[in-house]
């Protein structure tokens, strides 16, 4: 189907599933019981999910192919954002346009950059990406906020094209020459596509459980399936090989005579759109953009998640996007008190002992669990959450065979 | 001419910090061979070395003094440092006061003893893992060791004030003919600028005169052929590791009094501490220290007003521009050797 093989079109229909019913799927809990708290079928938590399955994916397709490890992609995610809200404030509220002008911009970036920082490898190409998207960053904190209207402090550039520290907001006088001005009751309009909006949801009443379908996240989810089957497409297309071949031999490569360079641009170019895409569709859910985007930190998490959840896979950065977004939302929100409930029937001292235990490993000290298990994932399990889960499988096949054919061969001594 | 030796001097301080901790990272690439993001995070355990010293030396315990009052005219309750009770007020004042310059003493069997851990617990395993791994562990590492001393310590600043004989400045004007006051900087950055001369000058010397060191440069050089000579080479590039960690957490002690240590100290200098390395060479001490200095002197003429007026915002990207251009045109850096990082 669609030009997939069988396995792929399968490995689609579940994603698809997946985040079709993810309403569902993620809010497993009633309302108001103890557990609701590890509920993520809200409408902000599940957009999240998806948006940074589209950025993981596309930085997959770099890293996960060719092997070049960019410590800088946050900044497309930026430039993305920063030209979705110009968008937002020129023309007007539709995303579609916004998107396209995220997807350009990032994309032109990326070739600027990637031009430059592919002449290195390695070590040189990360610390390369990393140093431009700190300029980036220090661009957008500083100089790009400043006021290039005059004296004024009236016109469109009030805040220069960034915003500075404060970012990138809307306001009543923005032009928005397509769109209206001014909502009803004299409101800041929202982003919408072509009349729905973006914000707006259903909610779903069932006995005790309460499920929300916003319209936010399934045209965000819509987005993350397009970009998540042209990343099949990719992987399987012979330019895949191609930047496959580049992560095993780049000299092989050069002494057969094909120059590697176009594809290595293509690719970084192609990656860098997928977190224009993401920095977009982020400005579409909520109408701000800031230049914290662009830290480097934003690029490490990234590399996070597509390392949790399996590197050059198709699944895994989807799966360690959410995995990490979850964690963020859910472990963060548990504090000593929720501790306290749930331990409650053990003996007071025991119950104690526990709770300051686990206390580190919580609430603000999340990023201390996330640092653990990604340490733990390098180490034991470099293919990440995809190859743990094909351990797992391969445990429960390989006990079958194994009993009827005994292995007759003999290891030689090393 | 003032404003050129003032921005001289202000360039010197960071440069000296960048050049520390991009000699241990040179340090670490050069024997070990793997590149390590978690050396951030060791100096800014050197920086919390003083906070913590600091804090024990001030422990105090609770006296009813007789002879002050509060105003109920009840005995007062005053606070009083242990060391007072063992080396009498006197000393006990000075001793706290000199909190941050003993902390060298408290930071290098700490910071040699964390270098030693890290690398036979963790780093021993990646050697012969792709270079993006030992990216990657050592990145989870440090985001692991900052989150534990933001635990512990909270994540404010903590200011560590140097000793009250440094707290002044020092009229480098009048000292040179200039009027007085035009070139004025203050002690402590002279402090470190020289400890930090003294610690280049310490591990230059260290390699390049002991029966050790030798041995450590041939393992740099070719580590297989000193192996096969019968030197256990991989002992002493563990210890290499802790001394790498002893400098970057040297670096962090002295560093407090000029910026108060906070958890995410490490991770600032990190970043622009690897921009250092590759500028100067991977690989190459000289070209690490070298590169330090520069970018450090660059940085502070860029943030020069009559720059920042022709050019807006030059002094935050400045260090990138360089590093890049530098990296364009001669791509093993200032001083790299060949063969180091090629592939």
């Amino acid at each position: 189907m669609l030009g997939l093989n069988k396995k792929d079109t399968y490995l689609l229909l579940l994603v698809a599933g997946l985040v079709i019913f993810a309403p569902f799927l993620l809010n497993p809990f009633p309302e108001g019981s103890a557990m609701a708290q590890f509920n993520a079928g809200y409408p902000d938590l599940m957009q999240r999910f998806v948006i940074f399955g589209v950025f993981a994916i596309g930085f997959n397709i770099l890293f996960g192919l060719t092997g070049y490890l960019s410590f800088g992609h946050a900044a497309f995610l930026g430039v993305g954002s920063y030209a979705a809200m110009w968008m937002f404030k020129l023309f007007g509220m539709n995303v579609l346009p916004a998107l396209g002008l995220s997807i350009l911009t990032s994309g032109l970036f990326a070739v600027l950059i990637g031009y430059i920082s592919l002449r290195r490898s390695g070590i040189y190409f990360s610390i390369l990406t990393l140093a431009f998207a700190m300029m980036s960053y220090s661009l957008a904190y500083s100089v790009l906020a400043t006021d290039m209207d005059g004296p004024d402090r009236q016109g469109l550039l009030q805040k220069g094209l960034t915003g500075g520290e404060t970012g990138l907001q809307l306001t009543l006088e923005d032009p928005r020459i397509f769109g209206q001005q001014t909502a009803g009751e004299g409101n800041i309009p929202v982003p919408n596509i072509f009349g729905l909006e973006m914000r707006s949801a259903v909610e779903m009443n069932v006995g005790d459980w309460v499920f929300t379908f916003s319209v936010g996240y399934y045209f965000a989810a819509l987005v993350m399936l397009l970009s998540f089957y042209l990343s099949i497409r990719i992987f399987r297309s012979p330019f895949g090989m191609m930047l496959r071949a580049i992560k095993s031999n780049q000299h092989r490569l050069n002494y057969t005579g094909l120059n590697a360079k176009p594809y290595m641009l293509a690719a970084f170019v192609v990656s860098g759109m997928y977190a224009g895409l993401a920095g977009g569709l982020m400005a579409s859910m909520d109408p701000l953009a800031g230049p914290e985007r662009m830290f480097w930190t934003a690029s490490g998490e990234v590399v996070l998640m597509t390392i949790l959840g399996g590197v050059g896979t198709l699944i895994g950065p989807v799966l360690g996007a959410g995995a990490i977004k979850y964690m963020e939302n859910i472990l963060s929100k548990i504090n000593s008190d929720i501790l306290h409930t749930w331990f409650a029937f053990l003996p007071d001292g025991l119950e104690d002992f526990v709770i300051t235990l686990i206390y580190p490993f919580i609430g603000k000290g999340w990023h201390l669990t996330l640092g653990l298990i990604f340490m733990a994932v390098v180490i034991f399990l470099p293919g990440g959450l995809v190859e743990g889960g094909q351990r797992i499988a391969r445990l429960f096949k390989r006990k079958k065979p194994s009993t009827k054919t005994p292995d007759g061969k003999t290891t030689p001594a090393e | 001419m003032e404003a050129i030796i003032l921005q001289i001097l202000n360039g010197l301080d960071k440069g000296s910090a960048y050049a520390l901790i991009a000699l241990g990272l040179t340090l670490i690439f050069g024997t070990l061979g793997v590149v390590n993001f978690a050396h951030g995070a060791l100096f800014m355990i050197g920086a919390f070395c003083a906070v913590t010293l600091s804090r024990i030396i001030s422990l105090s315990h609770t006296v009813i003094d007789d002879t002050q009052t509060d105003f109920l005219g009840n005995p007062l309750k005053v606070e009083v440092p242990y060391v007072y009770d063992w080396f009498g007020q006197a000393t006990g004042d000075a001793i706290i006061d000199w909190a941050v310059p003993l902390s060298i003493l408290f930071a290098i069997p700490v910071m040699i003893g964390i270098g030693v851990i890290m690398e036979r617990g963790l780093i021993k395993h990646f050697y012969h893992r792709p270079h993006a791994d030992q990216i990657l562990v050592t990145f989870g590492l440090a985001i692991v060791l900052q989150e534990i001393i933001k635990y512990y310590y909270g994540a404010n600043p903590i200011p560590t004030p140097a000793p009250s004989a440094f707290t002044g400045s020092f009229d480098f004007g009048a000292l040179m003919g200039f009027d007085a006051g035009q070139i004025i900087y203050p002690y402590w950055r002279i402090i470190y600028f020289m400890f930090a001369a003294l610690i280049i000058g310490g591990v230059f010397a260290f390699l390049q005169f002991t029966t050790f060191g030798m041995v450590v440069r041939a393992g740099m050089a070719d580590r297989e052929t000193v192996q096969l000579l019968g030197i256990n080479i991989d002992r002493r590039f563990t210890l290499m590791f802790g001394i790498a960690a002893a400098v970057a957490g040297l670096a962090g002690v002295m560093y407090t009094p000029i910026n108060s240590p906070n958890y995410h100290m490490g991770m600032d200098f990190l970043v622009l501490s690897f921009v250092v390395v590759v500028v100067g060479g991977m690989g190459s001490l000289p070209g690490a220290v070298l590169a330090g200095f520069l970018l450090g002197i660059v940085e502070s003429f860029a943030s020069m007003r009559e720059v920042l007026d022709i050019l807006p915002g030059i002094n935050q990207i400045i260090i990138y521009l360089v590093a890049i251009i530098i990296l364009l045109t001669r791509p093993r850096g200032l001083m790299g050797r060949k063969g180091v990082m090629e592939d």
